[in-house]
């Protein structure tokens, strides 16, 4: 019986000490995990950004975060950072249509919009189509020391 | 409009609500009703349907009086939180436009622009009870001989703030797509290249204007829920147009009549007007609104029955066509359809998103009855009607129920 997997959108920050080291395939090795590159961004020799889906199953997940965070590579869950502010939000459903995921969708029953921030990629897209400026997240180009 | 038979006046049922005898329902219970039991049995059982929408309408704006200073000031020049209202009336009047956006905005200098700030926001702020930076200047006359003027101030400071909307409620409206090469930022939302997706704007069978297509209970002087508080129609809307293709059930098949709606905002609630940023196009102002329909016949009952999978909307290129003033359609679909999350378009299937909330629509509706259960709401007995077409029976073969 295959075990179950489970899935997490990270911000993985490397800073210029580690930038060049292939921290990425030694936790793919060491954990059996799996990844999608969903965004990245390099500052030569400042700083590398990279959004990436990890799969696997929880436990190893957990482990080769822990992994890298060992070889101090900062991760961001990015499910943790992205929030719909209910105050604000007035669910008229106009991130429904940019949202690729599905992570924003509407409820066809009682029409409201739900909000699933597992499976947001944080591409940004809902923050721009709110007129209601309901949405915040990290981004890749999030200002991690404010954003703490 | 000879042709209307009032079986059951407004002032009839504003007694039965006097009475608490009156039977209330929203449209969307009234659909089912009348898809159960028909339009005859539904008008001996129901006095009023309340219908709802919530979404953006860029033709609004307050009336604000803030009151006489001393010395006294003819403010030709006024701004809130840095957003200009039109000056150029009595000295302390002003008109402060919803889509007026904060001086010195980027707009789209950097497409597409954010327009994080504008005359809706200072609406929605003014409501919520948070104070706003105002400031006036006048060229100082014999009477009036301030010139300029700065403080902060609150909704209960000013002497008079007055929702004045001279259009709202469109009776049907587009739903927009894209047949260019590039995503656009439009009023109706982002669309994406090629027939990408579409977005639409009205809250079907809970619209206002659709539940009483011919406009013959809905006049000057109606009553009605605007932005949580009782408001009023104040005259037909800019651009109402009652002579637009009708479908078998007599109801709008493309935009058609519109409101002008009146209220004060010092009874309105934050939650139902809401500023907007709409992203690429500007700022506007999200409206709540909601209309008692008096179901003065069997025809009425009919028209408050019809189902969003009866009420059609035109598919509109705001790619090329719109922007360009090209009147064509690029086909018509229900609501039904649209509510679904895709529609059939040219041989593809394209998803859809709305911009106004049903859930926000369908709330006004439940409490407007609410307000009418409790007799705390009476109809308003339309003085002058809004211009209409002739009705004829002939032309709508879904009247013979
Ligand atoms: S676009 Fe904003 S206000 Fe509308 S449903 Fe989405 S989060 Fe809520
Ligand atoms: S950032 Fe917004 S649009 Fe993008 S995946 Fe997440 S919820 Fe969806």
């Amino acid at each position: 019986m295959p075990t179950e997997t489970v899935s997490r959108n990270v911000l993985l920050i490397f800073n210029r000490e580690i930038m060049y080291n292939p921290v990425i395939y030694q936790a793919v090795m060491k954990f059996g995990i799996l990844f999608n590159i969903l965004e990245a961004r390099i500052w030569p020799r400042q700083e590398g950004r990279l959004v990436l889906q990890l799969e696997g199953e929880e436990k190893r997940l957990e482990q080769a975060i822990s992994y890298l965070e060992q070889e101090k590579v900062r991760v961001e869950i990015l499910a943790e950072r992205i929030k719909r502010d209910l105050e604000r939000c007035v669910h008229c459903g106009a991130c429904t249509g940019v949202c690729k995921t599905g992570a924003l969708d509407l409820d066809r029953r009682s029409m409201e919009v739900m909000f699933d921030p597992e499976k947001c990629v944080l591409c940004g897209q809902c923050r721009m189509a709110c007129p209601m400026a309901a949405m915040s997240m990290a981004s890749i180009d999030m200002d991690v020391l404010t954003a703490r | 409009m000879s042709e209307v038979r009032v079986k059951k006046s407004i002032e009839e049922i504003n007694r039965r609500i006097n009475q608490g005898k009156a039977v209330v329902v929203t449209a969307d219970e009234m659909v089912d009703i009348v898809a159960e039991e028909g339009p005859k049995n539904a008008f001996k059982k129901v006095d009023v349907v309340t219908t709802g929408t919530f979404g953006t309408m860029c033709s609004s704006g307050a009336f604000i009086n803030f009151g006489h200073t001393k010395p006294k000031i003819r403010a030709s020049k006024v701004w809130f939180n840095e957003v200009e209202a039109y000056g150029g009336i009595a000295a302390v009047d002003c008109f402060l436009g919803a889509t007026q956006v904060k001086e010195e905005d980027p707009l789209n200098k950097v497409h597409p622009g954010r327009f994080e700030y504008g005359g809706g926001h200072v609406i929605e702020d003014l409501i919520a009870g948070r104070s706003v930076r105002f400031k006036a200047r006048g060229y100082g006359t014999d009477c009036y001989p301030l010139r300029e003027l700065e403080k902060e101030v609150c909704l209960q400071d000013l002497r008079n703030a007055y929702l004045y909307n001279p259009r709202n409620a469109y009776q049907n409206y587009n739903t927009a797509a894209n047949l260019s090469e590039r995503t656009i930022y439009t009023y109706l939302g982002i669309l994406r290249p090629n027939l990408g997706n579409v977005n639409y704007s009205t809250s079907g069978q809970l619209s206002p204007l659709l539940n009483d297509p011919f406009y013959w209970t809905i006049g000057v002087g109606t009553r009605i829920f605007l932005g949580g508080a009782p408001g009023v129609v104040s005259w037909a809307g800019t651009q109402h147009d009652p002579d637009v293709k009708r479908g078998e059930n007599g109801v709008v098949r493309e935009g058609a009549g519109t409101l002008a709606v009146t209220g004060d905002m010092k009874e309105m609630s934050p939650e139902f007007i809401r500023g907007a940023s709409i992203v690429g196009y500007g700022c506007s102002l999200m409206v709540g609104l909601g209309v008692p329909v008096p179901i003065i016949n069997e025809d009425m009952a009919y028209f408050t029955g019809v189902a969003n999978r009866d009420l059609f909307y035109q598919v509109i290129d705001y790619g090329l066509d719109y922007p360009n003033g090209i009147n064509r359609s690029l086909g018509e679909v229900s609501y039904e359809q649209l509510m679904s999350g895709s529609i059939e378009l040219q041989g593809r299937t394209v998803p859809t998103a709305p911009l106004a909330s049903y859930s926000m629509a369908g709330r006004i509706s439940r409490i407007l009855k609410t307000w009418i259960l409790e007799n705390r709401f009476s109809l308003g007995v339309p003085q002058v009607p809004l211009p209409t077409t002739a009705f004829d029976r002939d032309r709508y073969p879904k009247l013979n129920y």
